[in-house]
């Protein structure tokens, strides 16, 4: 099992959970394909968690669940929080000047997607994939 | 502050898209882009992303922002080179690229911009005669450069 915690405070930061992403999706075996996606999803999230919660961290993990192998990301800030989620993650939202397509895209991108926020105390975005 | 270098082929300018791109820099590529469009009277923009191995929506955006602009100033844009892998995660990312043309390879998207720009010759049938006589000469340049 490996864990890594990757801090994002800049956009240097966002490419970096993108290669340890990346790493650990191919220590899981997974296809080009999925590699692409489980990036893609990431680098939405380490975006958000940069733009909107001020910052963070992504914790990476390599999944080993018997045969089964996975990629689990958890992003976390302590920014303003999302006071409507359902509104956060229909594509086309966005408070900023994104394309509103970061959560319900990485959604999309991964097997399981857990979200929990609270408004002034911040985010918790988890996704994960499998192999 | 690192910028993308934008080289001119014929009539066309070529940006290769290397690196991962931060904000600033893709802002600056925008900007570098639009003034050199205005400076060279480029009719087109090619953009390789043969070696980003992921296009996000930051990128998608940046990439939409460019065709726009471009087109406002009257040049096409053709993205070339985007990996298999990539055009399959864009689709379930739910990024359409509307508006943005493609091709597979920087051949066919050079081809691309070179038909838009006959076309667009074509095109003004009020000219007089011997503007069109000039146009062609143009057009065997253009061809010339490849
Ligand atoms: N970590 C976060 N903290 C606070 N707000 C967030 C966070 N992530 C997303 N949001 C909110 O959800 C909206 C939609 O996010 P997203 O789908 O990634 O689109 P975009 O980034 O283009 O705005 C954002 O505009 C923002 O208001
Ligand atoms: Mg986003």
């Amino acid at each position: 099992m490996s864990v890594t915690v990757v801090p994002i405070t800049t956009g240097d930061d966002v490419v970096r959970v993108r290669q340890e992403v990346r790493t650990q999706a191919v220590a899981a075996g997974f296809s080009l394909v999925d590699q692409t996606k489980i990036i893609t999803a990431a680098s939405e999230l380490a975006r958000n968690t940069l733009d909107y919660g001020g910052g963070g961290t992504a914790t990476v993990e390599l999944l080993r669940q018997s045969a089964r192998r996975g990629v689990r990301i958890t992003f976390e800030d302590q920014g303003p929080g999302i006071p409507s989620i359902d509104q956060a993650l229909a594509d086309g939202f966005t408070t900023g000047k994104g394309m509103g397509l970061g959560l319900g895209g990485a959604k999309r991108l991964s097997n399981e997607f857990a979200i929990s926020s609270e408004v002034g105390r911040g985010t918790r975005v988890t996704i994960t994939r499998w192999k | 502050m690192d910028r993308i270098p934008i080289l001119k082929l014929g009539e066309a300018l070529l940006v290769t898209i290397q690196v991962d791109m931060h904000d600033r820099l893709a802002s600056a590529l925008e900007e570098d882009l639009t003034a050199r469009i205005v400076a060279t009277g480029a009719r087109g923009v090619l953009i390789d992303i043969s070696a980003l191995e992921i296009v996000d929506s930051f990128i998608g955006r940046m990439l939409a922002n460019i065709a726009s602009v471009s087109r406002l100033l009257d040049a096409d844009t053709v993205v070339v080179g985007m990996r298999p892998a990539v055009a399959i995660t864009l689709v379930e990312l739910g990024l359409s690229l509307k508006g943005v043309k493609t091709a597979l390879n920087a051949e066919r998207g050079m081809a691309m911009i070179r038909q838009a720009a006959v076309s667009s010759l074509i095109g003004t049938g009020d000219e007089p005669a011997a503007h069109e006589t000039a146009e062609s000469g143009d057009l065997r340049g253009i061809d010339g450069d490849f």
